[in-house]
């Protein structure tokens, strides 16, 4: 999968190793001799630090190993990138100046829903078109809401293209006057709830933002057909938890649903499967003891098994990557290695 | 400490930890816990979506009325534990009810003004949630109410959204509210944070970041922190499993030694790693740990959930007055 695909998109709930799996991915196209760049999210810091990029970056930074590709690695910066398209639409320096002073627009970065997987996508996008590496492989945000990764360009451009806020800054036709009259009381109101200088700051920021809702909306529409193209895969991460693999399934569906298959289904934090019987006892005694730990063990692997099977057969013929629980934390190549020779081990080995 | 003891020392328990250390279950097992030391708790959970209606051995979600998870005098002597979701969106409607606009709330969502005034205003969806905790707090709708908070990294976002209103609106009913926030979230007496964590090293690292970004930031009091997940020791791990039978007089199948010695081996590593994480974690925070078993099971149903129960009640029984 990694050989074939130029983007690599990995996704589901957070705490799945999610982001581990991402770089994994990069890591064995690089040892595929491909440009490999991986776009992570919030890493763990010990893994961040042996990436190199402890700190948010808008441009990747270069790791250095023995394979025979090239491996990058960069940690999303949402705002910067946000405020890149901003100077990339904006008319003039002016209005991009006068957009990235205002309160709303600093706010929407950190706290419009969505808008860090739109960066996330927008970002992809970006290095996807540079040309500069043959596979990008993108973590997404530890989302509840699965829809939102989909949902993001539309949300953000329907946001911008808010019609009472469209209405009051273009108040220039009979009609729309009329109009925009009900629609001050109606805003009046809601600033006696939370004061007048937060629609002020709105309004303001609206009018900054006027012209450029339309390049916003056709790069959101190339984003999200670079997102259902073929080249693209999308990687489903769980833990084999029931509430995990209950979000993977929600999300397989509404991926299904946007017409895009899962091209591989990684299961992480797999206990290990021992052999052996299920013998018992002799009780109080240490055979006893160590046939108990056995036991434990044997059973916590099926009901695993069991957790995801339902959702690996929904997805077939997508093939399942399982990976073990491991001694340590990965954080550092030799541990990301090792978890992309568990992700391309066939199934069952 | 008796239970009963830790359960009314304070009146809101705001359970929080990062993904999948078991936030929820730490959660429904508090909320048991003090139904069963004949406390009525409530349960709070915030994203409309969560596994603990089957804890309770029940089907279907939670919704924004209140349901009952486990019936009063099951055993003898319990409290009922209900339950509920609370969204900011319900949050936001039922405020605008509350303040005589009822009309404009359905406008607000069909229009996205929603969107708009919430990233005007970041926080004002979590200050509406927490503004209906403080209601339902101040109204002593439980004896004591148990949310099951956002996953880490936002949860501190979450409680700190309070205080960061207070700066952002000079004005009116949304300040005052997060003022009566910020008073119910800084007194220990009416607010504690739970975390949860697992022992293991990301884990570890997180719920001590996040323990002290809630001390510095948000001044809320930090009650013990629940480690999650810890293997049971088992004895005689290190003996070869072809002596443990010959000691018993019998033989073993083939293949059980191997498979005896690789488990047995397993449960020694991570037994170890488990132990170097809790003393870690002993170092980097100076809070009490109860520690909860992992059951060798990822299904938590009323069975497993009596289990952790009793686990946490003897632990909690360890810890000293002083936790108070």
């Amino acid at each position: 999968m990694v050989a074939g695909r130029t983007i690599v998109i990995a996704c589901g709930t957070g705490g799945v190793g999610k982001t581990t799996t991402a770089a994994a991915l990069a890591l064995e196209g690089a040892r595929l001799g491909r440009r490999a760049c991986v776009v992570t999210i919030d890493p763990a810091k010990r893994l961040a630090d042996s990436l190199g990029i402890e700190s948010l970056t808008n441009t990747p930074k270069r790791i250095d190993g023995t394979w025979p590709g090239e491996l990058w690695a960069m940690m999303l910066d949402t705002k910067g990138t946000f405020d890149d398209l901003v100077h990339r639409y904006a008319a003039t320096r002016e209005q991009a100046e006068a957009i990235l002073g205002n309160r709303l627009y600093r706010n929407i970065s950190s706290a419009l829903s969505g808008t860090q997987e739109y960066m996330a996508m927008e970002k992809l996008y970006e290095l996807h078109d540079s040309a500069r590496f043959d596979l990008v492989v993108v973590d997404t945000p530890p989302t509840r809401n699965a829809l939102d990764f989909l949902d993001a360009p539309r949300r953000l451009t329907n946001f911008l293209d808010n019609r009472v806020f469209r209405l009051l800054v273009m108040p220039t036709r009979a009609y729309l006057r009329a109009v925009s009259a009900a629609t001050h009381t109606f805003l009046r109101t809601v600033s006696r709830v939370v004061g007048a200088e937060v629609v002020d700051d709105v309004i303001t920021f609206f009018e900054a933002f006027e012209g450029m809702e339309t390049g916003f909306r056709d790069r959101a529409d190339a984003v999200r057909t670079l997102l259902t193209a073929r080249s693209t895969a999308f990687v489903l991460v769980t833990s084999p938890r029931p509430d995990a693999v209950d979000e993977a399934t929600f999300f397989a569906g509404k991926l299904g649903d946007a017409g895009i298959a899962v091209a591989l289904l990684v299961v992480n934090r797999l206990h290990p499967r021992f052999g052996g019987t299920s013998a018992s006892g002799p009780d109080g005694t240490v055979l006893g003891s160590l046939r108990r730990n056995l036991d434990d063990f044997r059973r916590v692997a099926a009901d695993e098994e069991a957790n995801f099977a339902e959702l690996a057969a929904k997805l077939a013929p997508a093939p399942v990557s399982r990976v073990p629980f491991l001694a340590d934390d990965v954080h550092d190549i030799d541990g990301l290695t090792m978890v992309a020779d568990h992700l391309v081990a066939r199934p069952g080995s | 400490m008796d239970p009963r003891a830790f359960c009314t020392s304070t009146r809101v328990l705001i359970v929080a930890g990062k993904g999948g250390v078991g936030k929820t279950t730490v959660s429904a097992v508090l909320a048991r816990m003090a139904g069963l030391a004949g406390l009525a708790p409530l349960l709070v959970e915030l994203e409309g979506r969560s596994g603990l209606t089957a804890m309770f051995g029940r089907d279907g979600a939670l919704g924004y009325d209140e349901v009952v998870l486990s019936p009063a005098d099951e055993p003898p002597g319990a409290c009922a534990v209900r339950a509920r979701t609370l969204t900011p969106d319900d949050a936001l409607v039922e405020y605008l009810d509350d303040h005589g606009m009822r009309r404009i709330s359905k406008r607000l969502t069909r229009t996205g003004l929603v969107d708009v005034v919430a990233t005007a205003v970041p926080g004002i969806k979590d200050i509406l949630v927490l503004g209906k905790v403080k209601q339902l707090e101040r109204d002593r709708a439980a004896d004591l109410i148990v949310v099951d908070a956002p996953a880490a990294g936002h949860a501190i976002t979450f409680l700190q959204s309070a205080r960061g209103l207070l700066d952002a609106v000079r004005v009116g009913p949304i300040r005052s509210q997060a003022q009566e926030v910020v008073d119910l979230l800084s007194d220990p007496a009416r607010t504690q944070v739970i975390l949860v964590t697992l022992p293991e090293e990301t884990p570890v690292n997180e719920v001590v970041e996040t323990a002290y970004a809630l001390e510095d930031r948000v001044g809320i009091k930090l009650g013990p922190v629940v480690v999650n997940g810890l293997y049971p020791p088992v004895a005689g791990l290190d003996v070869d499993p072809d002596d443990a039978a010959r000691d018993v007089g019998t033989t073993l199948a083939a293949g059980e030694g191997q498979a005896l010695r690789e488990a047995a081996a397993f449960r020694g590593r991570r037994l170890e790693l488990q132990a170097a994480q809790v003393g870690r974690l002993a170092d980097a925070l100076p809070l009490p740990q109860l520690h909860l078993p992992f059951l060798f099971t990822n299904h938590i149903g009323p069975i497993e959930l009596d289990q952790l129960t009793r686990a946490l009640t003897d632990e909690i029984a360890t810890l000293g007055e002083a936790v108070r």
